[in-house]
């Protein structure tokens, strides 16, 4: 399965949207939080960015999510061609989204396809 | 130029942004998230540490290692984007250290730099401080200026271009949520960026 990982500036706000993207999407598809900077503030950490990246690959590719400024700057910088992928798009509907297709065992570029098109969502 | 001189340039640097590390988060306060200043002063303490704690032997790896080091330690975007800069220019810079070859690898570190921020000249961004420095030292290459009025001549065009941020309207960046309000506010990335080219200056004059 593609992996995800969830950047955000605050812990809890990654938390909490990796455990929402789970409860939709499924408890088995790998999805990982990489929220704040490691000793707790509200920033990016690529220490912990990379260890989440290494928890969720299972060899079928990885898909960053961030919120916004530095956590897509750090998550730009780790990205690998074809194997680790950064997907711009909302980070609460393009995690949804994003984790339903990689639960449903599609490949990297169908699950960065799917999170896309969150981005047309509308609400009303 | 050799690793001394760069490990000179970082501790420079240091000195600098802990002097001005209360005017930065001023100018920080004002269009982003006041913590430009501290966040590089901390940022760069570190990379005292590292250069410190493991002297590298050329200048190549004094860059990869202070690239390396901002990425890891600062929470913010200038973490990011200086590190990409000297990252950048590390893999680029070759032994032995022409002014020529030094010009062409800080080129690189700003494309590099514009490249990960997509930000270009007039984006009220640390660009608009360090493509002016970039291409005062070009052109000190191409007149064959001596190494220290270059690196003279790209720091003034660096505090140049963080003072022609005043009038500008943010496009990049939490400064960009403020639309018109960043009007008239100096773009701290690009106040640090200046401070980084002094550092460099005073490090060889």
């Amino acid at each position: 399965m593609v992996g995800l990982v969830l950047v955000a500036h605050s812990a809890g706000l990654a938390a909490e949207a990796a455990a929402l993207a789970r409860g939709i999407a499924g408890a088995d598809t790998p999805v990982a939080a990489a929220g704040g900077t490691e000793d707790g503030g509200l920033g990016t950490s690529v220490d912990l960015i990379e260890a989440a990246l290494r928890s969720v690959d299972q060899g079928d590719g990885v898909v960053l999510i961030p919120d916004l400024g530095s956590s897509v700057l750090t998550a730009r910088l780790l990205e690998e061609d074809g194997r680790v992928v950064v997907a711009d798009v909302p980070f609460v509907e393009g995690a949804i989204a994003a984790a339903v297709a990689a639960g449903a065992g599609v490949p990297l570029s169908d699950v960065l396809e799917a999170a896309e098109e969150a981005r047309a969502y509308r609400k009303l | 130029m050799n690793a001394d001189v760069f490990v000179a340039w970082f501790e420079e640097a240091a000195r600098l942004v802990r002097r001005d590390r209360e005017r930065l988060t001023q100018l920080d306060a004002a269009i982003g998230d006041a913590d430009h200043g501290t966040n590089l002063d901390r940022g760069l303490t570190e990379v005292r540490a590292a250069l410190a704690g493991s002297p590298p032997e050329t200048p190549a790896q004094v860059l990869a290692l202070a690239g390396a080091t901002l990425i890891r330690r600062i929470g913010g975007a200038s973490g990011p984007l200086y590190g990409s800069v000297f990252r950048q220019m590390g893999k680029s810079l070759e032994s032995p250290v022409t002014l020529a070859g030094f010009a062409a690898a800080f080129e690189s570190g700003v494309v590099a730099l514009e490249r990960l921020g997509k930000a270009a000249l007039g984006d009220k961004t640390m660009v608009d401080a360090l493509a002016p420095a970039s291409r005062a030292l070009a052109l000190a290459v191409r007149d064959g200026v001596g190494v220290r009025e270059a690196f003279e001549q790209a720091a003034k065009a660096a505090e140049e271009g963080a003072k022609a941020t005043i009038p500008m309207q943010a496009r990049k960046g939490r400064a960009s949520y403020l639309g018109e309000r960043s009007i008239g506010h100096e773009d701290p990335g690009a106040a640090s960026a200046a401070l980084f080219m002094a550092a460099l200056a005073a490090v060889v004059t």
